[in-house]
């Protein structure tokens, strides 16, 4: 770990006790020691064991489901079909988009009459055992009758292919248009044109999705389940039709996210058969049923063309994005939008037409992961940037150079981000540290180095609403306690909140406890994604911590007689800076605030500004409250024999504004090298016919402890975002430019590239064969 | 079930009897007696998450029977140590930030400890061999790479000691 000293930092501008250092995480002893109780850690007495019976082929008509042989094995309680759904669930609205297609954004609980994807749920068992449970979903029996089904978005597009659900399968389109690009690319000295293809990925979160539900004596539906996002208590109450005051969601420590628990998972199911059966019902997920139960990366094709003059400029840009929407709308439009907004990445292009389009297929719907459309799209243009540096002879580094965006640009719509833009410091330092161009190796094996620029967004979409409220309390004996909904999905989240209220209140972290990710006692903070929570709910409870401050100040310059900034808090203590002997402790000072009648608590809410949505033909307008910065570096060594690929060396340089926690800082960067490593190179979903044959995790390869190198983490600090103390935020960042500095480190090694990720052996050794073919043809 | 017979399990030092079948793994068994501690990742011996010692030895929970594991001393991550009295391995963990969701911990700790007992002094390729069979989605293995080290390093020293 390196922390970089450079000419532009900005000085902190508050006196920092623990804020920035690398610290102890208030959660890990729990985890260490294992008594941290994840969801599916929990039991009840009496409780009935869940499993989901779900489709074996992705395109069909359920012609018929016949469960009574498996209701009568003696010990299953209920089994539940479509028929015994509630209300259709309601749809939601999606800003910006007019759904004129007529697809439904989810699945529905389970499938009554057609079939639009493998592993679609059918029916739901309890019973009195697990073993139970299994040997029922053994004895139901079910006729489906295949349906021409479209696994392609390209071929899903074409006239004539199967319709997925309403009239078409386009289900989101997004555009972005700037200046003239067609006129722009007419007058370019150099056209260049390619086309890239990132996969499907699945967040393979250690933790499958577990969850316990039972109803209360409120008649209160409680959830107990792992969840990046503990408002789906109103989504659920609207599915099942009760009122929102009747779903109570308890979150836990979550066992990994990545945005693979974004969406609900396993609560509707949970909630329908507790409601049934009036007993505690437990469900936990397979690793197959994780494989096949939750939405995945989406998959885009993003092509590119881009008009550059001969001294290095881009005078325009053409990019058209195809993703793979799945059989479900889900996340979709706002996935694509992002892609679409990032897909010029952190260069100055004012001549600019970006059409995206979200096509629906009968593959696994696609939804939230780490970077959320934004890293697919890094991945395209950090390689096109290589590509036409190679037509313009350059050194890629310094046709970034001439093209990057600088503090105070305006990003792709047209809006000037409020904090700074350090992309050009960033890929400099990893450039750097990294020791520049390697020289060219010997015999079979080559080493190449590669490097990669971004832009992500911290904070929710502009237009869409977002608040988050946390509470803070001073408690008699000087101790703090936090209460957020906030679901602490691994990074740490819970414990940066710790920090800020100890930071503002002047204790030590062993002194705080926070309560988080109870829809009924925690006031809600909004979901964990979107790289949010520290911004967000972060703000939230600076502000409450801040506003019990002034009072509590207040009063203790009263009591010593001095001015209210003459008041220090710290170690527990309040004193007076001027006279050290004028000082009571923290505990002694909440008393007199007692006994007077001074609140020590405070509720307070941080809303991001609402902003008006994108111009639906220009795209222009605020996207996002601001965003991220930096870069990664990458050398590898690739044999050109086997196409074997090692990462010997990973350098991250990110701009985040503020550490609060700089070891939970590292944490994420070297988790997200991993993360976009995977990607780039071997996790690989594959599918036929819409069905998962790499539904394990010695199937489905992500990175191990072998295939990881040190990853080296360069951290700036801008102290420039809108979080608190300056910071802007890393869970999404981490992982952004990654895959392209992976993928640009093979071609230096090689000399070729491949447009298809992940790049695996028979991918590089395939494109050297053609490589070598052309240059005998030419030869 | 007519296939289910009682079985007695030495954990983390306590003797703890459970009626189970002989398909029953030792992971389910451990967990249906409240060692929750021991965690379900996969159940096919791809992760890692449920790794205990069965005699000193680091095994895959979920491969193994719980019939099998009569007799044989078995320890947990919390049979490691606790927070008054915790394990190199656990306060390098903590210290260097090794644990983020923490799921991976349990099992990647007593992965550690079954191999830090054959190799008191390990290269980082050495450790990285040893906990190739445990999964870890948030890390990088980073940091649990110089917990491990550092963690070698305390107990050597403590084996200096005494």
């Amino acid at each position: 770990m390196t922390c970089v000293d450079y000419p532009d930092q900005t000085a902190p501008n508050v006196k920092r006790s623990q804020i920035g250092k690398p610290l102890p995480r208030t959660d890990a002893p729990g985890k260490v020691f294992g008594s941290t109780r994840f969801a599916g850690d929990h039991t009840m007495p009496g409780m009935l064991h869940m499993c989901v019976v779900r489709a074996n082929v992705a395109s069909a008509i359920l012609v018929a489901l016949d469960v009574e042989k498996a209701r009568a094995l003696k010990g299953v309680v209920e089994i539940l079909t479509a028929a015994d759904m509630p209300t259709p669930d309601v749809q939601e609205e999606i800003s910006g988009q007019d759904r004129t297609n007529g697809a439904d954004t989810e699945s529905p609980i389970l499938a009554a009459e057609r079939i639009r994807y493998y592993g679609e749920p059918l029916a739901l068992i309890a019973a009195e055992s697990r073993d139970i449970a299994e040997q029922a979903r053994q004895l139901v029996e079910f006729e489906l009758k295949p349906v021409r089904g479209v696994y392609d978005p390209l071929e899903a597009m074409k006239p004539g292919a199967p319709v997925i659900q309403g009239n078409s399968n386009i289900v989101a389109e997004r555009k972005i248009r700037k200046g003239d690009a067609a006129a722009a690319l007419e007058n370019a000295d150099f056209i260049i044109e390619n086309t890239f293809r990132t996969p499907f990925q699945e967040h393979a979160f250690l933790e499958p999705e577990a969850g316990l539900a039972w109803v209360d004596e409120n008649d209160v539906v409680n959830i107990r389940v792992c969840t990046q996002d503990i408002a789906h208590f109103r989504a659920i109450a609207d599915a099942i039709g009760v009122p929102h005051n009747k779903v109570r969601i308890r979150g836990a420590l979550v066992g990994g996210g990545f945005g693979g628990k974004e969406d609900c998972t396993l609560e509707k199911f949970l909630a329908v058969m507790a409601r049934k059966t009036g007993r505690p019902v437990r469900l936990e997920y397979s690793r197959e049923d994780s494989f096949v139960g939750h939405g995945k990366r989406h998959p885009l094709i993003l092509r590119y063309k881009t008009g550059v003059m001969k001294d290095g400029t881009i005078c325009g840009l053409d990019v058209e994005i195809i993703a793979d929407s799945g059989a479900y709308l889900y996340l979709s439009p706002y996935v694509l939008l992002y892609a679409a907004v990032a897909s010029p990445g952190p260069y100055r292009i004012d001549n600019l037409n970006v059409r995206a389009r979200a096509v629906a297929t009968n593959n696994m719907y696609t939804s939230a992961f780490r970077g959320y459309g934004a890293m697919q799209a890094c991945a395209a243009y950090e390689q096109q940037m290589e590509e036409v540096a190679k037509v313009l002879e350059m050194d890629p580094i310094e046709f970034r150079r001439l093209n990057y965006l600088r503090t105070g640009d305006p990003v792709a719509t047209g809006f000037v981000p409020p904090g700074a833009i350090w992309t050009e410091q960033c890929v400099d330092l990893a450039w750097k540290a990294i020791g520049g161009r390697a020289k060219p190796a010997q015999g079979p094996v080559k080493i190449g180095r590669g490097i990669a620029a971004y832009q992500q967004s911290y904070g929710r979409l502009s237009f869409l609403d977002d608040s988050s409220e946390a509470w803070v309390g001073v408690e008699l004996d000087g101790t703090v306690i936090v209460r957020s909904g906030v679901a602490d999905i691994g990074a740490g989240q819970v414990s940066a909140l710790c920090q800020i209220a100890a930071e503002i209140l002047g204790v030590s972290l062993d002194k705080v406890t926070v309560y988080s990710t109870d829809s009924a006692v925690t006031p809600m903070s909004g979901r964990t994604a979107a790289t949010r929570t520290l911004y967000m709910t972060g703000n939230a409870t600076k502000k409450a911590a801040e506003a019990i401050r002034t009072r509590l100040t207040h009063r203790a310059a009263q009591a010593f007689d001095v001015r209210q900034d003459e008041i220090e808090m710290a170690d527990g203590t309040v004193a007076a800076k001027s006279n050290p002997g004028l000082s009571m402790s923290l505990g002694a000072l909440a008393k007199i605030c007692r006994d007077e009648g001074i609140s020590r608590t405070e509720l307070a809410m941080f809303h991001q500004t609402m902003q008006d949505n994108l111009d639906p033909e220009t795209g222009q307008g605020q996207a996002h409250p601001d965003y991220v910065y930096g870069a990664h570096a990458v050398e590898v060594s690739v044999d050109t024999e086997t196409g074997e690929v090692c990462v010997l060396r990973s350098i991250a340089a990110h701009d985040i504004g503020q550490c609060i926690n700089r070891a939970a800082v590292e944490g994420q960067i070297e988790g997200g090298a991993q993360n976009g490593q995977g990607f780039a190179l071997s996790e690989e979903m594959l599918y036929e016919e819409g069905r998962l044959i790499t539904p394990s995790l010695s199937e489905y390869l992500m990175p191990t402890s072998m295939d990881m190198p040190r990853v080296e983490s360069i951290i700036l600090e801008s102290r420039s975002g809108i979080g608190p103390f300056g910071a802007k935020g890393i869970g999404e960042p981490a992982i952004t430019p990654v895959a392209p500095a992976v993928a640009n480190a093979i071609a230096d090694a090689i000399g070729v590239r491949v447009y298809q990720m992940p790049i695996t052996p028979e991918r590089i050794v395939n494109a050297l064969a053609q490589k070598r073919q052309s240059a005998g043809q030419m030869s | 079930m007519s296939n289910s017979k009682p079985v007695t399990l030495c954990i983390n030092g306590r003797n703890e009897e459970i009626n189970v079948p002989a398909h029953r793994t030792l992971l389910e068994a451990l967990r249906d007696l409240g060692h929750v501690e021991v965690k379900r990742g996969c159940e096919k011996g791809d992760c890692g998450a449920c790794a205990v010692l069965v005699d000193g030895v680091a095994l895959d929970s979920c491969l193994t029977l719980a019939w099998m594991c009569e007799g044989s001393e078995i320890t947990t991550v919390s049979g490691l140590g606790n927070a008054q009295d915790p394990h190199p391995l656990q306060t390098a963990f903590i210290d260097l930030g090794a644990a983020q969701c923490g799921y991976c911990s349990p099992g990647m700790i007593v992965a550690a400890k079954g191999f830090l007992e054959e190799v008191t002094d390990p290269t980082d390729d050495d450790i990285r061999m040893a906990l190739s069979g445990n999964l870890c989605r948030c890390t990088g293995y980073a940091k649990i790479l110089d917990a491990v080290k550092h963690a070698a390093l305390l107990m050597r020293e403590e084996g200096g000691k005494s």
